[in-house]
């Protein structure tokens, strides 16, 4: 932690204690979301999104591959987060370190345990031929809460795929003209908590972040199940803590939802 | 080729290893194992076998990871290769990484690391057999060594997961009910300060079930840290009765 960040420490936490934010925001407000879909033509599907200053771009690739042995009926989904050396003075070239790692197992995890994707609708020949989605995540700019971000674009950019029309012809795949969205049959939004002198605060950003004791992710399915959790940080929550979060979060990613699922 | 799948729980509510719902696995736990390392233990939970050591407090490798203020906790959660049905490659793989990141996320807490500026303390958690639940039982056990290394702790810190399998809501989820099961939560709990130092979870849970998982993972957790508690008076026994002879 630089010495600026330990001087801010002070001031953050004292704000926070009488509800007040550094950025003018209620403790419980988001910044400012904004989501452009289709913005990388190469790319299946894509999308960009804005919380506050902190910018990710997710492109979802779509190949045909062998499916996992235990699922031989499904096909498989990847997520791949790369924090690009671009995005913040922290981030650095190489191989995914472990909150890389982290970011993406926690957006795998939303979009997996939710039943995003209908996965068995992407079986092309059970145990032999499946289709693969890659979810890769760009981080393209550093402003703190990255996996709320990374988790709206992939679900965004899930939404926008549009993959080619794969058939099997006497045990070949063949590409059909046209074509057709990825069987997406949940939506699921992840909102993380961060912990600060006993407080929470929704969406925290970099200098909130680099002061919490913890923080804690919650994602949900449209049926207002949770679906993932992860805690992070070296501090800790009690049980009543966790369930005042579980009902912030709950009605926070149903307002969230909105914004990328139109219906 | 259709072949009906057995029950996990039957009507009884009776699981497939013979546990009530809420009944932990059978539950080994030694301290002070291994004598190279300033700490260690070594737990079997159920079909677990999990290995911890801890080196330090001592000097930082490379040096420019010290820090000014307190030391630097350093944690490998690993897998042997032959823990587990097919052969694990023993390159650490990513769920390895973010394990090694959690584990090191729910113990950090419970340390007094302020009180070694400038050091680190190195610790090493080898899953030698995997049945489910282990980086929970890794948690269990690595507190322990910490312990057995003679570091300043506020609170051991115990871990255990609860779950949905077949509907029902259940404690100490087995590979086989993690996998076929519809949610695991697992959870770290150090009782005396009432706090929850990890929380996981996958699968699907209303906020009603969610609220019934966590108590339950609660309780788990408090089973195990009187057990904790026991082997590491077990170790100090014996020592007594050495100086005694």
């Amino acid at each position: 932690m630089s010495m600026i960040i330990r001087v801010k420490q002070k001031q953050i936490a004292q704000l926070i204690s009488k509800g007040k934010r550094l950025d003018g925001r209620e403790l419980t407000e988001t910044r400012e979301i904004k989501v452009e879909v289709g913005v990388i033509e190469k790319a299946e599907g894509s999308a960009r999104v804005l919380l506050g200053k902190t910018e990710v771009l997710v492109g979802v690739k779509i190949e045909v591959g062998t499916p996992f042995p235990d699922t031989p009926n499904e096909g498989v989904l990847t997520v791949n987060a790369e924090l690009v050396p671009l995005a913040s003075p922290s981030f650095e070239p190489g191989p995914p370190n472990e909150n890389a790692i982290e970011l993406s197992r926690v957006v795998d995890r939303g979009i997996r345990e939710s039943k995003a994707i209908d996965l068995k609708k992407l079986c092309l020949e059970p145990g032999k031929k499946v289709l693969v989605a890659f979810i890769d995540v760009y981080v393209l700019n550093h402003d703190g809460n990255l996996i709320d971000a990374s988790a709206l674009a992939a679900l965004a950019a899930l939404l926008n795929t549009k993959m080619f029309k794969y058939e099997m012809e006497e045990g070949e795949v063949k590409v059909k003209p046209g074509y057709t969205p990825l069987p997406i049959q949940n939506h699921p939004i992840a909102v993380t908590f961060a912990k600060i002198n006993g407080k929470f605060v929704v969406d925290p950003w970099l200098e909130e972040e680099q002061v919490m004791d913890a923080r804690l992710t919650m994602t949900f399915g449209k049926d207002d199940k949770i679906c993932a959790l992860q805690k992070g940080g070296t501090g800790y929550f009690t049980k009543e803590q966790i369930l005042e979060i579980a009902n912030i979060a709950q009605e926070k990613t149903s307002e969230i939802r909105k914004l990328v699922v139109k219906d | 080729m259709t072949k009906k799948e057995a029950k996990m729980i039957d009507k009884d509510g009776v699981r497939a290893d013979g546990r009530k719902p809420d009944e932990l696995r059978p539950t080994k736990i030694e301290v002070g194992v291994l004598n190279n390392a300033d700490g260690s233990a070594y737990i079997e939970q159920g079909k677990n076998k999990i290995l911890a050591a801890v080196y330090g407090p001592h000097e930082v490798h490379p040096k420019h990871l010290a820090l000014p203020h307190r030391s630097r906790l350093r944690c490998r959660y690993h897998m042997a290769p032959f823990s587990v049905d097919e052969r694990k490659s023993p390159a650490p793989s990513r769920r390895e990484v973010e394990l090694s990141k959690v584990i090191r996320e729910a113990l950090e807490p419970s340390i007094f690391l302020e009180y070694y500026p400038r050091t680190s303390i190195d610790l090493f958690i080898e899953v030698l057999q995997a049945h489910g639940g282990t980086r929970c039982a890794g948690i269990t056990v690595a507190s322990l060594a910490l312990a057995d290394a003679g570091i300043p702790m506020r609170d051991l810190t115990a871990a255990c997961a609860a779950g949905k399998v077949e509907g029902q809501l259940v404690l100490d989820l087995t590979d086989q009910e993690d996998k076929k099961g519809e949610a695991d939560v697992p959870l770290a709990y150090m009782p005396n300060l009432d706090a929850v130092t990890l929380l996981q979870m996958d699968g699907q849970l209303t906020l009603e079930e969610f609220e019934k998982t966590i108590s339950l993972s609660l309780e788990g957790c408090k089973q195990l840290y009187l057990l904790q508690k026991e082997a590491l008076k077990v170790k100090y026994v014996a020592v007594k009765e050495d100086i005694e002879e």
